[in-house]
């Protein structure tokens, strides 16, 4: 137990973000007058008092004399009406509280040891008229119940004595011991095994879902009856792990109807990427796919880049800030353990969330108890996450986007994504192999483990005890990774003394050592080596625990003495948990007591196979039937203004995109910083050529025609990237499937639709996958607020992301219309689509057709835009995608703060022409001295509109004038909605 | 190892520095090599620091900001190495300091550094919209002297959290009054932001981007030259580009933010 405990507040003597902190929260309805913010760090020791001279000097220490006061043990001194103090619950990753420790240790030259800590907290004092009913809203807007402690004073409470002292230690009283468990047993109780888990014979309670059916949990039966004797619970959560939809993909693996007998990711995905790198032979762009923690391609002739795009939807619906600050930092490790290691060298972002307006009344208990996030607040939460994240790893964030729809307020997504580059080879060594062999030590790096993310974001009833530590949600630790990070791929790999290596994701240590068991042929684990974050970790525990900040290492033993000796030099934890083997057995011991031993074979491929059956979903629709307003421009403004099409600039500047210095195409461009759908960055400084990096997402399409969503999307990823100037023939995909309720037969019909989508879209482009996730079951299943079932399911998502090379950066080609008097053309056919339009969304019309794709006109066309660009012909382009045409147009004229005078062809209605999302399109701007050599390459496919000018933007058909807005009145419309933010 | 006729630089990294290879990038094009040394090399003396001439502290989030941005790492250097530093600024060297760079500067009194004791005068406060901030600002040259020689304008990014420049007025006055204000934040037309958002991105007082010590050999600047070292990296080249080929000019391939560095590299060969 910690004997000594002292408390320093750190407090600004003038805060520069008191108005904007205040301002906040006055807008989202609370009576505040000021609400000021206190940092406060509890520091408990055992082992040493400090006195208060040395306390003195650490406040000195943790606090800017210029700008702030502290005070040792002493309340802070200020007006307000209440004291509100947000702290950690017990076994939270605090990271200021980690930096605090650090620094008082190298000031005094001592170790922290067990039960001694610095707990970080920040006390809030609000001043202003709050009732209580205000006072519990505002204690909710700053602390979430999952991960935080709050404790509220009154001004009366507080007087004198301060704060209550709080060190939220974690304490556990567990069996340290594995268990077996008796699978010999009726279905029922099987079943129910499967489904709550295993009966803790400590507790009396259950475990937590092993996510097992009844087939998985008799052919885990049937095989320990062969070996004769009972599984242990370690086998088993392990079998469960190993097993799961998130690392086997049951759904994409199993056969489904007649006509799918592989599988759909066998059928659609990895024969698309078969299928092309035949055909391109010679010319083939991928250097690893699927097989990897990323995918790879050619980037030049020393390099290639890498690519992996996660989703983290269930951890970010409990908490949104961990929850997307994990999404981010792991992945960037799908990036450090690819092949031998990649540097991380850009992120993705994408958020699918509710509108953040609205404030549905959705409950996950009945009687009202416990509530989801308002949208707003998931929304600022990942935000927040990603920006921290990516921050603090030094990684640029150009790329992204935010769409929002109700049907995502239960489940928002939330993706993730990171490019890597890496030299092909060093020393003769191509460095995206990697190959454990046996003998080989194994040595897990970076954080240590705690019972973090076990059973994923189940609620533990032990969540009831106030000294367990908290399990279903986790906070990254972005600096620890980032110091793994730096020493694995900027001095360990290259100093080859490892030779394999992957991240410690779902599953913990039972996925990371049993995948790079393959490698060698086997492995033994010696779990009592493991470093915990605390003590009390049954083995069972410590195998599956996703605490984050972790790789494993395959290191020679004549290499340990170097590779520790450098890990110590750098402070990262590194430690020999076992020896990988050639014994064929996955062996597991704790203490001296075998816990685990399982032929690799079963534990990889003992999986019973399924066979899924669809059911195809009808959906008719009639054809929208309104008028056609004679004046546009009302509706002009009002679709720049919606959600899904204005700027959310505020994330674009939140989040660093120039660290690295590659910053070439960025997320906002022009002078109306407008933001782009493709980027560019440069990830070899020394190279002119660049990362080009698109998106393409439509889940408004999905219930209409999933086939057609999908090739939307795909060719929204493409088109974008051909927009900036690169070339078709670099082009590699990657697909992120969320969709919902897979175990009903009409939702695998409609994801074999899309998956069907996936293949044509990719070969008929020749754009290979390279790498893909899907997260099978995004519904929210709760209550309403008079306790009736309520099921919330997203609609199906499908992400394409896609990654290009550009050959020469100085020829890229930005969006904004840039001079008076250029030309303005839209390239490619526009034909009345308007189902699943923003249009159609903004009348409230479920229906109409949704967007085709003649994909051979597309390829021609987007051959001669690389060839336009390459020849330095256009002065903007910029892909047709949501909202149509219009809102194409008005982005490009309100990027370049300049007007256009455009007329509009007769023969279709012009709202209809103007907002159909028609694919295939682009908006491009042409000095007049280029028309001639620009027309005789697109001939008649370019729809010459009307020229750049003035500061006034008109649009007409005939003699109708449709539109006459100046440009600035579109920037403000476009901006207004989250300027606030 | 450094030889004693060719200055060489020194550039501090771990802990969450981030931009050691870009600075180090720059440094070279504009003619000066390098080395990457994590600071724990600097304390366990596998390095030293006097065969440098020139030492960087780089951008970064050492310590993820806590407790302060650039606080955790200045203890950490003033806990370990404080006397080699010391005995560095005695000599003929000079000391540049980058976004978490400065922000550590700061923290150890490396600038202003009115006098040898070197207390904490000047802090970066959190930007006034209390977030991270990145965008391309101006820069223009406050002072004449080594650092600024030859520069008009500076177009790099901000891309900070805490940058939010504060003292008393003392020590502004002072700071002022012996020119030691080295860059401000302006206008495109390269006036005065006069604290106008997002000219001025983060509410730093008299617009100040960037301080030297009081010998004028410790710069510490917010934004980030070494991020914008090409054309190609300014936020507007492809209007720039656009331009220059119509009036049937090349391009350039360098961006203005070199001479910065050509800067230091000339103070060297003087």
């Amino acid at each position: 137990m910690a004997s000594y405990v002292h408390r320093i507040e750190v407090q600004y003597t003038r805060d520069p973000r008191l108005p904007t902190r205040t301002e906040r929260f006055r807008s989202l309805g609370f009576p505040l007058r000021e609400l000021h913010l206190v940092d406060v760090y509890t520091i408990a020791t055992a082992q040493r008092d400090f006195s208060p001279e040395e306390l003195s000097q650490i406040g000195a220490q943790l606090s800017n004399p210029v700008v702030q006061r502290y005070s040792v043990d002493r309340p802070t001194e200020a007006e307000f009406d209440y004291a509100i103090e947000v702290g950690f619950l017990p076994g939270v990753t605090d990271n200021a509280g980690t930096t605090a420790r650090q620094t008082i240790e190298d000031y005094f030259n001592f170790q922290f040891g067990e039960e001694e800590a610095v707990f970080s907290s920040q006390l809030y004092l609000a001043s202003g008229d709050l009732t209580p009913e205000a006072l519990q809203r505002l204690t909710a807007a700053l602390a979430n119940p999952l991960v935080n402690r709050v404790h509220v004073k009154s001004r009366e409470e507080y007087a004198g004595k301060g704060m209550d002292v709080v060190t939220p230690f974690v304490r556990l009283h567990e069996l340290q011991t594995a268990g077996t468990v008796d699978l010999d047993l009726p279905d029922a109780e099987l079943a129910r095994i499967g489904k709550e888990g295993i009966l803790d014979p400590a507790t009396g309670e259950r475990r937590g879902p092993l996510a097992l059916d009844l087939a998985q949990l008799h052919a885990i039966r049937d095989y320990f009856r062969k070996l004769g004797r009972k599984p242990t619970d370690v086998e088993l959560e392990s079998l469960a792990q190993t097993w799961s939809e998130h690392c086997k993909h049951t759904i994409f693996a199993s056969a489904m109807d007649d006509d799918v007998p592989r599988g759909l990711y066998k059928t659609c995905i990895q024969a698309a990427t078969n299928t092309i790198r035949a055909a391109k032979g010679e010319n083939d762009i991928c250097v690893s796919v699927f097989t990897d923690n990323s995918g790879a391609i050619v980037f030049d002739d020393e390099h290639l880049v890498t690519c992996k795009v996660e989703t983290h939807n269930s951890p970010s619906a409990l908490d949104p800030f961990g929850g997307a600050l994990t999404g981010i930092v792991g992945v960037n490790r799908d990036t450090i353990g690819f092949g031998l290691g990649a540097k991380p060298c850009i992120n993705i972002y994408g958020y699918c969330v509710g509108d953040p307006d609205t404030e549905p009344a959705l409950f996950r208990g009945k009687n009202r108890q416990n509530p989801i996030l308002p949208p707003r607040r998931i929304f600022e939460g990942v935000v927040r996450g990603v920006d921290v994240g990516g921050n603090c790893s030094g990684i640029p964030t150009p790329q992204g986007w935010c769409y929002f729809h109700d049907r995502y307020v239960g489940k928002p997504l939330v993706f993730a994504g990171t490019v890597g580059v890496m030299p092909r080879a060093r020393g003769g060594r191509p460095l995206h192999e990697k190959q454990a062999r046996p003998g080989d030590l194994i040595v897990m790096v970076g954080g240590r483990v705690g019972k973090d993310g076990i059973h994923g974001a189940t609620f533990s009833s032990e969540a009831l005890d106030p000294a367990s530590p908290v399990t279903a949600v986790q906070i990254g630790d972005p600096i620890t990774q980032k110091k793994f990070s730096d020493v694995i791929v900027k001095e360990a790999r290259d100093l080859d003394l490892y030779r394999s290596i992957t991240d410690n994701g779902a599953g913990g240590l039972s996925c990371s050592v049993a995948e790079m068991a393959k490698e060698s042929g086997g492995c033994h684990v010696l779990l009592d080596r493991v470093p915990l974050k605390y003590p009390g970790m049954a083995p069972w525990e410590i195998w599956i625990s996703e605490s984050q900040e972790r790789m494993t290492l395959a290191v020679p033993e004549e290499k340990i003495e170097a590779f520790m000796d450098l890990m110590q030099k750098r402070e990262v934890e590194a430690t020999v948990i076992g020896t990988f083997t050639d014994t064929g057995r996955c062996v597991v011991e704790y203490n001296g007591e075998t816990v685990m031993d399982v032929d690799l074979d079963f534990l990889h491929d003992g999986l019973p196979k399924k066979h899924l059956r669809t059911e195809p979903v009808e959906t008719v629709y009639p054809e929208p039937d309104v008028p056609c307003p004679d004046r546009l421009d009302d509706l002009l403004l009002t679709m720049l203004s919606r959600k899904n099409i204005c700027s959310k600039e505020f994330i674009s500047t939140r989040y660093d995109h120039t660290v690295q210095g590659g910053h070439v195409l960025g997320p906002v461009q022009g002078a109306g910083r407008v933001q782009a759908t493709a980027t560019l960055t440069k990830v070899v400084l020394g190279s002119m050529k660049g990362v080009g990096l698109s998106q393409g997402l439509f889940p408004s399409y999905s219930e209409l025609d999933p086939y057609r969503m999908a090739l939307a999307a795909i060719d929204a990823a493409v088109r974008g990237l051909v927009a900036i100037g690169v070339p078709m023939e670099t082009i590699a995909l990657l697909d992120n499937f969320c969709w919902c309720s897979s175990d009903e037969p009409g939702r695998l019909w409609q994801l074999k639709r899309a998956a069907f989508g996936c293949y044509d879209g990719a070969v008929g482009f020749g754009a290979p996958y390279i790498s893909g996730k899907d997260s099978m079951f995004n519904d929210f299943s709760g209550f309403d607020a008079d306790s009736n079932p309520v099921k919330v399911s997203v609609p199906p998502t499908l992400l394409i992301t896609s990654i290009g090379v550009h050959p020469d950066v100085t020829t890229a080609v930005s969006m904004d219309a840039k001079f008076d008097g250029d030309l303005v053309y839209v390239v490619g056919e526009t034909s009345e689509e308007l189902g699943g339009s923003e249009y159609l969304a903004h009348l409230g019309i479920e229906g109409g057709s949704v967007p085709s794709l003649d994909i051979e006109a597309a390829k021609v066309r987007y051959g001669r835009m690389t060839d336009a660009i390459q020849k330095g012909l256009l002065a903007s382009a910029f892909p047709v995608t949501h909202g149509g045409l219009l809102v194409a147009l008005a982005k490009v004229a309100i990027a370049g703060r300049i007007g256009m005078d455009l007329a509009i062809p007769g023969g279709m209605r012009p709202d209809t022409y103007l907002f159909s999302e028609s694919l295939g399109r682009f908006v491009v701007t042409v000095a007049p001295s280029n028309r001639e050599a620009f027309e005789a390459i697109f001939g008649g496919d370019a729809h010459l509109l009307g020229r750049v000018g003035g500061e006034t933007f008109r649009v007409s058909a005939g003699e109708q004038t449709l539109i006459k807005q100046p440009v600035t009145a579109m920037e403000t419309a476009y901006k207004a909605p989250f300027g606030g933010y | 190892m450094a030889r004693a006729n060719t200055p060489r630089a020194l550039i501090m990294s771990g802990y969450g520095i981030n931009s050691e290879m870009e600075t180090a990038e720059a440094l070279r094009r504009a003619g000066m090599e390098s080395d990457i040394v994590h600071i724990n090399d600097l304390i366990a003396g596998e390095k030293t620091l006097t065969d440098y001439r020139l030492m960087v502290f780089p951008g970064g989030f050492s310590y993820g900001d806590d407790t302060g941005a650039g606080n955790a790492y200045a203890n950490r250097v003033r806990n370990n190495l404080w006397s080699d530093v010391k005995e560095f600024l005695a000599g003929d060297n000079l000391v540049l300091g980058i976004c978490n760079g400065f922000q550590i500067l700061a923290n150890l009194g490396l600038v202003p550094a009115f006098d040898q004791d070197r207390p904490r005068e000047i802090a970066l406060m959190p930007n006034r919209k209390g977030v991270l901030e990145c965008r391309f600002v101006t820069l223009k040259p406050a002072a004449d002297n080594l650092w600024t020689k030859g520069i008009s304008h500076l177009y790099c990014p901000v891309s900070h959290g805490e940058g939010n420049f504060y003292c008393s007025e003392e020590t502004l006055a002072r700071i002022e009054r012996e020119g030691m204000v080295a860059f401000r934040y302006c206008r495109d037309d390269l006036s005065p932001a006069d604290g106008e958002y997002p000219y001025n991105p983060n509410g730093a007082i008299a617009d100040i981007a960037g301080v030297t010590s009081a010998d004028g050999k410790v710069l510490g600047l917010m934004p980030h030259p070494e991020r914008a070292m090409e054309f190609v990296n300014l936020y507007d080249w492809p209007t720039r580009k656009e331009w220059l080929k119509r009036e049937g000019k090349p391009l350039p391939t360098e961006s203005m933010n070199m001479q910065f560095f050509r800067n230091i590299v000339n103070y060297f060969e003087r």
